[in-house]
């Protein structure tokens, strides 16, 4: 699969990898190659002339880059595979360059290892459960995965449940499996989701936007009414409030801030506050 | 008459083929530990060089082009929680959920972990209580590791404390 997406950004895109530092916040499209800032000097079209020399012209200096989703290593090169505008972070702990990746919005989720998930528990099959996570394939949860279960005390888990969990095998060449312990074994707020609410879809790059710290949506929402919301980095969302009627207006907010002008926001929150 | 010399050609030859039965010795026999006493050093040789030879063509060993390790730069992850510092996925507002609310805390303060390390330090009892706490504890306890003769020693003052009184031990010089 790294073959044919090599030969396809050589021929559209090779003579014209730009540079990553320039098209920052802009959109990029799959098979445009990038340039970190260190590969610029001489490759870049344009870096040449703008950046100072350097004394060790020669030996590239070994600068660590995390390349987030929508980017892809090929060799020494940096490919996008998803369209969308390019992100750059600077690295928290010093040393190496930082994270770039692409946000780009989807609807289809592919598990990552790592990503808290909702799943839907649909089959049960001697000591696994099979999950659907939205995914190309149901994920497995083995039932020693859940807090204080052994062999004898299973968890209670029915078909139609729903499961928060988090993968910890997920790639292209095998079935993802779940767990809803962590590490040290806890829990922590993982498991079966209680009884009631509502879940819904949304967009993943929705889901990110309401995860985001200091997200304005989601401290609104808070004081709307009492409620209880999961959110799985798959897109979809779970939802309780005390009443039916509570519950849907906030599936309903959820939902449509995505498109929303802040000030938009504003007026349908002052306008739910009221009622 | 005729009989002589035939005998004799017959042993002859017995002894001849008794001597290429010696040298067609076969190789495996003389490798063995037992027959290598009386081998010459040239034969041992030649063995040897034979053995050497074998284990070099049996010796096996991948026809690849050798491996460019390149260590690159680039590290490949999928995840977004790496890229965006994105909270804890289960909230809690206005007390629904108490339980989800602490624990809703405690995830999300997982950033922030070592700003708040310092606040919880927070010491319950200041080192000068502590030290008046301990100040009129010294005389009880002072009293429970001592000898029954000494206890006479520890007195009760007005405050009910309970100080030793230092019986000053000097040398005292005899009268003559």
């Amino acid at each position: 699969m790294a073959e044919p997406a090599a030969h396809a950004a050589e021929s559209f895109a090779g003579c014209r990898a730009r540079a990553a530092r320039t098209v920052l916040d802009q959109v990029v499209l799959p098979g445009e190659e990038l340039l970190l800032p260190e590969q610029e000097d001489g490759e870049g079209p344009g870096g040449a002339g703008e950046r100072p020399l350097r004394l060790n012209a020669g030996a590239r200096p070994r600068v660590r880059v995390v390349c987030g989703p929508g980017l892809r290593r090929c060799g020494d090169r940096l490919l996008v595979t998803k369209c969308g505008r390019l992100r750059h972070k600077e690295a928290g702990g010093g040393g190496g360059s930082g994270v770039y990746w692409v946000d780009s919005q989807q609807k289809r989720y592919v598990p990552v290892k790592g990503d808290h998930v909702i799943g839907i528990v649909t089959a049960k099959s001697g000591d696994i459960f099979k999950v659907d996570v939205g995914g190309s394939e149901p994920a497995s949860l083995s039932y020693l995965a859940f807090e204080g279960a052994t062999k004898r005390n299973r968890p209670n888990v029915q078909i139609g449940d729903l499961i928060y969990g988090q993968f910890v095998v997920a790639n292209k060449d095998m079935e993802p499996e779940m767990v809803c312990i962590d590490s040290c074994g806890r829990a922590n707020g993982m498991g079966v989701i209680g009884q009631d609410g509502l879940l819904f879809k949304v967009t993943l790059g929705l889901v990110r936007k309401l995860l985001a710290p200091n997200c304005e949506i989601l401290q609104e929402v808070g004081k709307l009414y009492p409620l209880e919301i999961v959110f799985g980095m798959n897109g979809r969302i779970w939802v309780k409030a005390k009443t039916i009627q509570q519950t849907l207006i906030l599936a309903n907010v959820l939902e449509a801030c995505e498109h929303m002008t802040a000030d938009q926001r504003k007026q349908i929150f002052s306008r739910l506050a009221e009622s | 008459m005729r009989g002589e010399p035939r005998g004799g050609a017959r042993r002859r030859t017995g002894l001849r083929m008794a001597a290429e039965r010696k040298t067609k010795l076969s190789k495996n026999l003389l490798r063995m530990k037992f027959m290598q006493r009386g081998l010459d050093s040239e034969t041992k040789k030649q063995l040897e060089e034979e053995e050497k030879k074998i284990i070099s063509e049996e010796h096996w060993y991948l026809d690849l082009p050798e491996l460019k390790e390149k260590e690159s730069f680039i590290i490949e992850e999928q995840s977004f929680l790496l890229c965006e510092d994105l909270l804890y996925g289960r909230m809690s507002f206005r007390g629904f959920n108490p339980e989800v609310e602490k624990l809703m805390l405690q995830m999300n303060a997982k950033n922030k972990a070592e700003e708040v390390e310092d606040e919880t330090v927070e010491l319950d009892v200041s080192d000068e209580e502590m030290a008046r706490r301990y100040e009129t504890l010294v005389g009880t306890i002072g009293k429970k590791f001592a000898k029954k003769r000494d206890r006479a020693n520890y007195e009760e003052d007005e405050n009910g404390d309970i100080k030793p009184i230092k019986a000053k031990k000097m040398f005292l010089k005899p009268q003559d």
